[in-house]
């Protein structure tokens, strides 16, 4: 699979779906798309990388764990619910609020950081099996 | 009473468990001295109990309630009449007296810090299981007794009896609270009530219900394994395997005394009929029987005491099932005079164990000058246990011969049972308490010499308390005796038993019974030869029937994991795919619902375009020559589909489709290089067949399940709902995003939580690797 062409796209399919990844998670509220969605398209990116480029390389540029991330968004989707019982409400109440920069206004909501949660645990869970598969007894 | 009262009895039930905590600790600091403080925790529970005897002698009950489970009217409440006031007093009194022997049988032993933490832990058990009104919390506290008495006998785990016996006991005694718990939860049932207190006062309600023979059968499951009735009774003696204050304590003072509290404590309710009349003096003569005869085959000091004990049990479930007050109060007086006279011969059986180091009475004999203490402790107790005027167990067996000859030829039956019975553990009293103390001076390991008084303190008080008792037997009969007997019978019953004999029957059955003791006190030695020859002769015994149960158990559980759990992926995918396969084909036949055949509906040629390439694919899965081939159009496949969602309006649906199948066919590759498997198929045309059968009627199943299901006119009402709702309290116009983030959201985060769980599992198997495969000589599957 490491052929020439594929080694020399790789890099650049990765980023570009890494980046179309976010998009999709941030649009998702209002056109098709979302965490779940988001975290698979990002997680077949490394998938792609890991083959390119072999494991630790992915391991490497990842920084993380990918399991620490998944718990990682494990921990911020439970938070997006429990900021409810600050406000007073039942658990996984959605609130909004939303900031202003100079013209620019930012809606910003706990749903939103649910959806990143639930992105961030579906590119950690499917990228750690990904690589688990994709590694040799060497890693 | 007031609230003041109720919180400390709350306490009181309480601090045994805080105690457990604290006791290693404690014994770290002060070693064995650590018994001297710790024996407060009992004495303070004690005196707590004893300020009631006031108010429960003038007939009154004392309680309170904590609310456990308000949803289902289950409490955590407490009820102190004559009979659970007298068990707690016993229990919190003998345990006092035990935690010091405790000290000084354990002294030095590197674990004795944890044994007094279990035996801290069993006397609380067993003091909510005699004060508990509420079922819950008497079958909780009934099995955490299990539970400790466990430990408590494997304490010595390194040796393989002690945890064999320890096995057994909690298997034996475990399954009998399991069978308590049901006729609890019948009898709940059956009377609406869940507490001992409100079912005591409903008379004839539990009687009069259908359930009440099951409800019987359960519940007597529950006190015959507890008190160790034949045929349950082999795990008693084994139980000796635990230390000596262990034997004292749970297996003849207390425990084994929960289930004749059980039948006591039911008798009113349960009591009175033709089957609890036959059924418990039945069982309980038979094992007064085959205790007293195996103990006298005993040479070993213990194991001669726990026979007994099983034979006292017998004599009490007989007593309390005979069904007059009289048989009550000599119950009552009985199993009083028990807990105290058996109890300071265990002691006094460790006692002479711990100082000379030798249990066995044939080498056991003169050490009465060198331990006179211990002596004075083992006579006292052996003269009550014998029934000699003067001392408690007198009194109670005037009481039963008072009670059992009737005139019926059952109560005769009964009497010469009682009789032979009583006999028999006369002989054997004076063989512990008497035999090891007088003669010529046995060959020991240790040199006999009086233990210090950690060690003396239990045993003489208890066989002093004997003597006292039965001297003072008035105020005793007006604040135990007379209460507790009122409590059982359910009626008032005032004893009047006193050492003062009184010519009659009862006093000649008593004579008889001395006269027969003492005979067969002489002939002992003959007498243990003819019952171990005939025993040898018979050659099986209950004890050798668990381990067979439990072998048969295993052997079956062992065949059937084999059969359930090939290990063979195929297998357990062909058993699934067939049950998918039957449980969707099957109700549709069987109860005519096949769907109507739809017209093939009108398709834009694009549209039959994309189905063809569906179906083109399915067939290049099932023609490929290799794996990967196959694995790719599965891909193929799983694309068009994904392009018909596309087409019909779900572009969420079909965006994940696509992810899917891309991450699905990357997976699966990599999982079949990782496997290495072989790159073609292997199987045979047989079992192509059966597979292909299955697949195929999956996939029928599936199909005819989808048509019946848009057979039937779409509601709407949910889809109306997300769509007016959605934009306005959500603020989404994606509809499926918010019913995941928002309006679904707690099932969402159940989803990302099992998607993570898998995630680590599959992690964790690709991290098993093969071991190296072993020689022939390793163990086997």
């Amino acid at each position: 699979m490491r052929t020439l062409i594929f080694r020399t796209a790789a890099p650049t399919l990765t980023a570009l779906m890494l980046l179309f990844s976010v998009f999709v998670l941030l649009r998702g509220h209002n056109e098709p798309g979302g965490g779940f969605i988001g975290g698979l398209i990002a997680a077949s990116a490394f998938a792609i990388h890991g083959i390119a480029f072999g494991v630790r390389q992915v391991r490497r540029t990842l920084y993380f764990h990918p399991m620490a991330i998944s718990g990682f968004g494990l921990f911020l989707a439970m938070l997006a619910g429990l900021i409810s019982f600050a406000f007073g409400v039942p658990l996984l109440t959605g609130l909004w609020t939303s900031i202003t920069i100079r013209d620019l206004t930012v809606d910003l909501s706990t749903p939103m950081l649910f959806d990143i949660g639930v992105y961030l645990v579906v590119v950690g869970s499917i990228t750690s099996i990904a690589l688990a598969l994709e590694g040799r007894e060497d890693d | 009473m007031g609230t003041g009262a109720q919180s400390l009895t709350l306490l009181a039930l309480l601090l045994p468990f805080l105690g457990a905590i604290v006791a290693p600790l404690l014994t770290r600091v002060l070693k064995h001295n650590a018994a001297w403080v710790l024996a407060l925790i009992p004495l303070w529970i004690f005196i707590h109990f004893a300020g009631f005897l006031g108010t429960v002698s003038d007939g009154k009950a004392v309680g309170g309630f904590l609310d456990w489970i308000p949803s289902f009217g289950v409490r955590f409440s407490w009820y102190l009449d004559g009979l659970s006031l007298t068990f707690a007093l016993l229990i919190s009194g003998i345990g006092t007296l035990i935690v010091l022997y405790s000290g000084g049988y354990l002294k030095g032993h590197p674990q004795q810090g944890r044994f007094f933490s279990f035996i801290l832990m069993f006397m609380g058990a067993m003091q909510g299981l005699v004060v508990s009104d509420s079922f819950m919390m008497l079958f909780v506290f009934w099995e955490l007794t299990s539970i400790t008495s466990f430990l408590l006998i494997g304490f010595d785990h390194d040796r393989e009896a002690a945890r064999r016996a320890a096995l057994q006991a909690l298997i034996v005694t475990g399954l009998g609270g399991l069978s308590l718990l049901a006729g609890l939860l019948v009898i709940w049932n059956a009377t609406g009530l869940n507490s001992l207190s409100a079912l005591l006062a409903s008379g004839d309600a539990m009687r009069a219900s259908p359930l009440y023979l099951l409800a019987l059968v359960l519940v007597l499951g529950g006190a015959f394994t507890k008190s160790a009735q034949f045929p349950l009774h082999f795990w008693l003696p084994n139980a000796m395997q635990a230390p000596t204050p262990v034997s004292a304590y749970l297996h003849s003072a207390t425990m084994v005394k929960a289930g004749v509290y059980l039948l006591m404590r039911m008798n009113p309710t349960l009591g009175g009929t033709t089957a609890w009349e036959t059924i418990l003096p039945a069982f309980g003569g038979v094992t007064l029987l085959v205790g007293t005869v195996l103990a006298i085959r005993q040479t070993d000091l213990k194991l001669m005491l726990a026979y007994t004990t099983v034979a006292s049990l017998g004599l009490l479930v007989m007593l309390t099932g005979f069904g007059s007050e009289r048989a009550i109060e000599a119950a009552v007086l009985y199993l009083v005079a028990h807990s105290m006279f058996k109890g300071a011969l265990f002691m006094v059986a460790g006692l002479i164990d711990h100082e000379t180091g030798v249990r066995d009475i044939r080498s056991l004999g003169g050490i009465g000058r060198a331990m006179p203490l211990t002596f004075a402790a083992g006579l006292l107790a052996a003269l009550s246990m014998g029934g000699l005027p003067l001392f408690f167990g007198f009194l109670a067996k005037e009481e039963i011969y008072a009670a059992l000859p009737t005139g019926t030829a059952w109560g005769t039956l009964l009497t010469a049972v009682a009789v032979t019975g009583n006999a028999l553990m006369f002989a054997i009293a004076f063989m512990v308490g008497l035999r090891p103390f007088i003669g010529a001076r046995g060959e020991t390991p240790k040199k006999p010499h009086e233990g210090p008084p950690l060690l003396w303190i239990g045993p003489l008080v208890l066989g002093l308390s004997g003597l006292v008792a039965a001297v003072f037997s008035e105020p005793v009969h007006l604040v135990f005796s007379s209460p507790m007997s009122s409590a059982v019978a359910g009626t008032a019953v005032a004893v009047h038993a006193s050492t003062v004999p009184h010519i009659g029957l009862p006093l000649l059955l008593s004579l008889v019974t001395i006269a027969l003791g003492v005979t067969a006190y002489l002939v002992r030695d003959s007498l243990r030869n003819v019952v171990a020859r005939g025993l040898t002769a018979f050659g099986w015994g209950p004890d050798m029937g668990f381990d067979q149960a439990m072998r048969g158990l295993l052997r079956l559980s062992f065949s059937v994991t084999k059969t359930v759990q090939s290990g063979r992926l195929d297998i357990y995918l062909t058993v699934t795919f067939l049950m998918v396969a039957l449980t969707l084909l099957l109700p549709m036949f069987l109860y005519d619902e096949l769907p109507v055949m739809p017209e093939l509906p009108m398709l834009l040629p694009h549209e039959w375009t994309i189905v063809a390439i569906a179906v083109i694919g399915l067939g290049a899965v099932v023609y490929a020559r290799d794996r990967l081939t196959a694995i790719v159009s599965l891909g193929i496949q799983g694309l068009a589909v994904a392009l018909l969602f596309m087409l019909f309006g779900a572009p969420d649906l079909s965006f994940t489709q696509f992810m899917i199948e891309t991450l699905s066919v990357v997976i699966l590759a990599l999982v079949m290089t990782r496997l290495r498997l072989s790159p073609s198929d292997h199987r045979d045309a047989r079992e192509k067949a059966v597979d292909i059968t299955i697949a195929g009627a999956c996939g029928l199943g599936f199909g005819l399940l989808l048509l019946k299901v848009v057979e039937n006119p779409f509601d709407d009402t949910l889809s109306k709902f997300f769509e007016t709702h959605s934009l306005a309290i959500a603020h989404g116009r994606n509809i499926v995003n918010v019913i995941i983030v928002d309006f679904r959201g707690l099932d969402t985060l159940g989803e990302i939580a099992v998607v993570m769980i898998a995630g680590l599992a599959i992690l964790a198997l690709t991290r098993v690797t093969t071991p190296p495969p072993k020689s022939s000589t390793g163990k086997g599957g």
